[in-house]
């Protein structure tokens, strides 16, 4: 018995390869199509070691440790990070103390006092032409590259450059030893979540992707097992040579997509999304999820192509379709949704621990069947609507009525788009939310200044001078405002306020001052709802003893309150107080810390790049930023772009086999198309016919994903306790991607169609 | 024949597929109201010329009129205006929309010309009902039989009122009793309406119901019997 | 067909006068040609003589005697033989229009002319028939049809024979 099973599907692998040219087409666009799925799914299981390799790398160059006073193995370190063209390099000056000093993983031997070892990545970007700007500022001679395993990744651009005379300075580290001495608590648990929820709203449009690649030729495969059946085949032996048939695809998919994730694979380097880049080597498919990948895929394909044929008769002389099997019913298809909406539910409520395991298998499982729940709701509703849609033109009419004969078919095109859609709408709902958390409006005033400057170091009073007329002297600077503050100690109290020193003219950022003479003192206290809420310390009072810099200091009883003023990145100084230089005459020589605010003339190419250069000669310590009007976490813009980027390249995938299974489609019809012509219809009404015919399952399958998907996202934000937000820019731009590639689809397929209408398809009999 | 200018004139009509020479210098009249049966072997370019005379096909060379139109030099979308309005056609098979109703199949050409719904239908109900198919104007093809299918194309062919029908093997699908009834509609109503047809068939049995037969072979015309009531 | 079978098979169904088996046969079979009278009693005279009908009454009205003729019980059989009897096929093997084609071919003229007008009057005979027959009743409808058929036969083969002309030729001069 089961030898003859056997038999029987190894027939059915023969048989899918036998088909003659047509055969071949087959297997090789369904190899391909589950090929290119199996190949995103292993590009997902690589995900954890991707993630997993590059978080063992970064943790091993951890230098944020303290080490002991004393000299021996000690190596200093100071971050000197910066940006160039909108890329960050990661930098660091070097010094050791001792022989002993450890050396940052991926570097050999530490970089002597005006050398540097640098990453590949920026190897290359200093060596370009344009890295002259770049050269000027890391002003070091290249003396090696770090390897790999110092590396986050193949794109990132860092260096270690050697330095002398640190000791002492602020900011300065004391090393004893790179790596995370205790590593952290790992991941955030709502990243791990949200990781959870990506991967199934990236697998699940793939699992529909492929299960629609098996079905490709479905047709003539049905042809070729009816004349089988003629030859004295029964119905359960069709069903094993379709099974084998369906194996046969699924398994040259499975070959085929390792090909393509192996060769993707050595591509990988020369990508870099939002700062990330993977080496090769880190994309390893985790062995349980290939495992399962390798299960799952054939069965899916088998489980697909014995699905099909249930819903056909395949007799001796032909196939019949089973038809007219009554209305669909509305109660199973609102199952998945209904159970997908019951698990999250107690999580909503708070009833479950969110951290947990548990947790994350049923948040998994309630957004699998939630989009799943899109997939079987689509059928139902496409035969609803369409059954009272009626009216209008000819090419409404052609399109409502083809729909209306096989809204199967018109709802089974369109699932893929639907659910990536209401996926990628959860995924997005559920970032912008939480981004929407952690994004405030800056206040900042573009207008003043684009560029904040700052130097922990400290500078004397002229040094600050002349590091303002370094910066004023850059080409392309407008004007420079600096402001020269230090920390003062409150009496009695733990509290530490601001003491700002600087002429009139500076203060006068700072705060509105009516009159103001040199040895004047002025405190900011701000207005006291604000205090209340941001600071609760009591601002400094005129005649308060205060010690700042170790001196001590009497604010003078002459000090008159000021109201701040807006600081062009949008900060007030509160509680803080304000002096001339004649007024703090023991401080007023001493090293202060220093913020500049540097106005630039923005129609200068790189202009930001000539000031951060000026800062690095300055000092390598120096740091710029751009001002801001939106401060965002900038993991979660990533992200979003991310979720962007994937559910574009998802969508493509899908329509890919939309267009095959159009073209499919079409050909079958290419007769029909041929006399339609003869007829003398007009092509644009012909056309217009197929534009409605995928545009109208299209807005349906878009609907419920749109609500499900939202749904989903707002489910999962509440979950988490985040406030209720929905980003309906980005809820459009996913939409119309999703309609964007149906459209594009059926552009791709217009010329096939007009070629079809051409009279040659009267010659075909 | 009457002695009316003929309505489709078609002078040393040529026309090549790739090497294969389909029509090799083809001249012939096609008058108002006459069948006309255009036989020949398979691949003798039967279809090829009657696509030539339907403005489907655009010859390599020659001359063809229609009334006083040069249906050479006419544009692809004045020939499908003319398609639509003045020629109707029959095939074989695969020219019903199948997932519209027998009765929107008919009122197809008329919609296509920009006929209302209502009054495109009420003429194509009157047409089923002449071809004896009216009580399948509510089914789709798939459920009507093959000769029920076939009149409810020359319902279609005719819903226009057309001055020529254009039929390529109409009865090829029909066994001989349901091919002979489709034919007696056919050249019944075509000739109360005093539309021409070209008939295109390898059948004699069917090139009997027309007035006068042509022989294609090898892309030339053998001969022209003269018209023989 | 034979006219001896036809009367015979025509009188199975009751006794006749030769005039009525006129009639009856005119009715059913003679859309072509009627019989004329001396056919009918010719042939059966020759039934009579060969035992396969009989005379079944003899009446004397005011002209001539008439007599009324049935079947015999060889008759029946005789019937029921050639009813069962298939008709040769062989019968269409010599056909004139063979003769003509290769006596075209060896005279050196162009028999292809000779299929062609051969398929224009074949065409035009049926053309003919196709017209009676949608306009008259089932009956002709049959008759015509079969008519056709034989006709559309002879077209299928001189259509073959057109095809093949150049092969006969070869053959034929050789």
């Amino acid at each position: 018995m089961s030898a003859s099973w056997l038999r029987q599907l190894a027939f059915g692998v023969r048989l899918a390869c036998r088909g003659g040219v047509t055969g071949w087409t087959r297997v090789a666009l369904t190899a391909t199509a589950v090929g290119l799925g199996v190949a995103f799914l292993l590009l997902a299981a690589s995900v954890p070691n991707l993630l997993e390799a590059r978080d063992t790398r970064v943790a091993a160059r951890v230098d944020d440790g303290q080490g002991p006073d004393l000299p021996d193995g000690i190596l200093l370190v100071v971050m000197t990070d910066t940006e160039f063209r909108g890329v960050t390099i990661r930098g660091r000056l070097l010094q050791p103390l001792s022989a002993t000093a450890p050396t940052p993983p991926g570097v050999s031997a530490l970089p002597k006092a005006g050398e540097m070892v640098v990453s590949p990545a920026l190897d290359e970007l200093l060596a370009e032409p344009g890295g002259a700007l770049l050269r000027a500022r890391l002003d070091y001679r290249v003396v090696g590259r770090i390897a790999d395993e110092g590396l986050a990744g193949p794109g990132e651009f860092a260096y270690y450059a050697g330095g002398d005379q640190l000791d002492g300075k602020a900011g300065v580290r004391r090393l004893a030893a790179f790596g995370d001495p205790s590593p952290g608590p790992g991941p955030d648990p709502r990243l791990i979540l949200m990781a959870v929820v990506a991967f199934v709203v990236l697998l699940a449009p793939v699992a529909i992707f492929i299960a629609a690649a098996v079905r490709f030729g479905g047709e003539s495969r049905d042809r070729r097992l009816a004349a089988l059946r003629l030859m004295g085949a029964d119905l359960a032996m069709t069903r094993r040579f379709a099974a084998g048939e369906a194996l046969a695809g699924g398994l040259l998919g499975l070959g085929v997509g390792a090909v393509i994730f192996l060769a993707g694979r050595q591509l990988v380097d020369r990508f870099t999304l939002w700062d990330i880049s993977a080496f090769p080597a880190d994309v390893r498919p985790s062995l349980p999820l290939t495992a399962l990948i390798a299960v799952a895929v054939p069965a899916l394909a088998v489980g697909v192509a014995l699905g099909v044929l249930r819903k056909v008769a395949i007799e001796p002389l032909g196939v019949v379709r089973r038809a007219g099997q009554g209305r669909r019913r509305l109660w199973w298809r609102l199952l998945p949704s209904v159970a997908g909406l019951a698990l999250l539910a107690p999580m909503l409520a708070g009833l479950v621990d969110t951290d947990g395991q548990l947790a994350r298998v049923q948040v998994g499982g309630g957004a699998v069947l939630m989009l799943m729940g899109v997939a079987t709701l689509l059928p139902w509703l496409v035969e609803a609507v369409v059954r009272r849609l009626g009216g209008g033109g000819l090419s409404w009419q052609l399109a409502i009525r083809r729909i209306q004969m096989d809204s199967a078919s018109a709802a089974r095109l369109v699932s893929g788009v639907a659910v990536a859609v209401a996926g990628a709408i959860a995924l997005q709902t559920f970032v912008a939310g939480m981004e929407s958390a952690f994004t405030d409006a800056t206040g900042a005033d573009l207008s003043r200044a684009q560029v904040t400057a700052a130097l922990d170091e400290g500078a004397t009073p002229a040094r600050a001078r002349e590091i303002s007329g370094r910066l004023s002297a850059t080409p392309g600077v407008r004007s420079v405002t600096s402001v020269a503050y230090t920390d003062v100690e409150l009496p009695d109290t733990d509290d530490y306020s601001s003491l700002v020193v600087g002429s009139c003219a500076e203060l006068r950022e700072l705060a509105r001052l009516s009159r103001c003479r040199s040895g004047d003192t002025f405190i900011v206290e701000g207005a006291r709802a604000e205090r209340d809420t941001v600071d609760p310390a009591e601002p400094p009072r005129p005649g308060a003893r205060v010690t700042a810099l170790g001196t001590g200091w009497t604010i003078p009883a002459t000090a008159t309150q000021v109201k701040a003023r807006t600081l062009p990145d949008g900060s007030t100084w509160n509680r803080t107080i304000l002096a001339t230089p004649a007024a703090v005459p023991a401080l007023a020589a001493k090293p202060l810390r220093l913020q500049y605010f540097i106005d630039l003339d923005q129609t200068r190419p790189d202009i930001g790049e000539l000031v951060r250069n000026t800062a690095a000669q300055v000092s390598p310590m120096m740091a710029v930023y751009g001002i801001r009007e939106v401060k965002v976490d900038s993991k979660f813009s990533g992200i979003l772009r991310g979720t962007l980027v994937g559910t574009v390249a998802l969508l493509l995938l899908i329509g890919t086999s939309m267009l095959a299974t159009m073209l499919d489609q079409l050909r079958e019809r290419r007769a029909l198309l041929a006399a339609l012509t003869a007829f003398g219809a007009k092509r644009g009404a012909l056309t217009r016919a197929t534009l409605w015919q995928m545009a109208v399952p299209v807005v349906l399958g878009l609907v419920p994903a749109v609500l499900a998907g939202t749904a989903l996202g707002v489910a999962l934000l509440a979950m988490l306790g985040f406030p209720l937000h929905v980003s309906l820019t980005q809820l459009f731009v996913t939409v119309a991607a999703g309609a964007g590639v149906v459209a594009l689809v059926t552009l791709a397929s217009l010329p096939v169609q007009l070629r079809l209408m051409r009279p040659d398809g009267l010659r075909v009999e | 024949m009457t002695g009316d200018a003929p309505l489709l004139t078609a002078r040393d009509l040529s026309k090549a597929y790739g090497t294969t020479r389909a029509l090799d210098g083809v001249s012939l009249d096609v008058r108002a109201g006459e069948i006309l049966a255009v036989m020949g072997p398979s691949g003798s370019g039967k279809s090829t010329l009657m696509h030539c005379l339907a403005g489907i096909v655009r010859p390599d060379s020659g001359e063809l009129r229609y009334r006083d139109r040069d249906l050479i030099a006419a544009s692809d979308a004045e020939r499908s205006a003319l398609r639509r309005g003045e020629f109707g056609f029959v095939f074989q098979f695969g020219q019903l929309v199948p997932e519209l109703t027998c009765l929107e199949n008919v009122a197809l050409p008329l919609r296509m010309e920009g006929v209302r719904r209502k009054e495109a239908e009420r003429r194509a109900a009157y047409w089923l009902e002449r071809l004896d198919v009216a009580d399948v104007a509510g089914k789709r093809p798939g459920q009507a039989s093959g000769g029920q299918g076939q009149r409810v194309a020359i319902a279609r062919a005719l819903v226009t009122e057309p001055s020529v029908v254009f039929a390529d093997e109409p009865t090829g699908a029909l066994d001989s009793l349901n091919g002979e009834m489709v034919m007696r509609l056919l050249t019944e109503c075509a000739e109360q309406s005093r539309t021409a047809v070209v008939l295109v068939t390898h059948e004699p049995s069917v090139a009997a119901y027309s007035h006068r037969e042509i022989v294609v072979r090898d892309g030339r015309i053998r001969t022209s019997a003269g018209s023989a009531r | 067909m034979s006219l001896s079978h036809t009367l015979l098979a025509l009188l199975e169904r009751g006794p006749r006068h030769g005039y009525d088996l006129k009639q009856e046969f005119d009715a059913q079979f003679g859309q072509d040609r009627p019989l004329h009278y001396g056919q009918v009693y010719a042939t059966l005279a020759r039934l009579l003589k060969n035992g396969l009908v009989e005379v079944d009454a003899v009446e004397h009205g005011g002209g001539p005697e008439r007599k009324r003729y049935a079947i015999t019980t060889a008759g029946v059989t005789d019937v029921e033989e050639w009813l069962s009897q298939p008709e040769s096929p062989a019968l269409y093997l010599h056909s004139t229009l063979y003769t003509k084609v290769v006596l075209a071919l060896l005279t050196g003229r162009d028999a292809a002319a000779v299929l062609d007008a051969q398929r224009a009057a074949h065409l035009d005979l049926m053309r003919t028939l196709t017209r009676r027959k949608t306009r008259g009743d089932l009956a002709d409808a049959l008759i015509c049809d079969h008519a056709i058929f034989h006709l559309e036969a002879d077209l299928r083969w001189l259509e073959l024979t057109s095809a093949r002309l150049d092969r006969l030729a070869e053959e034929v001069r050789s």
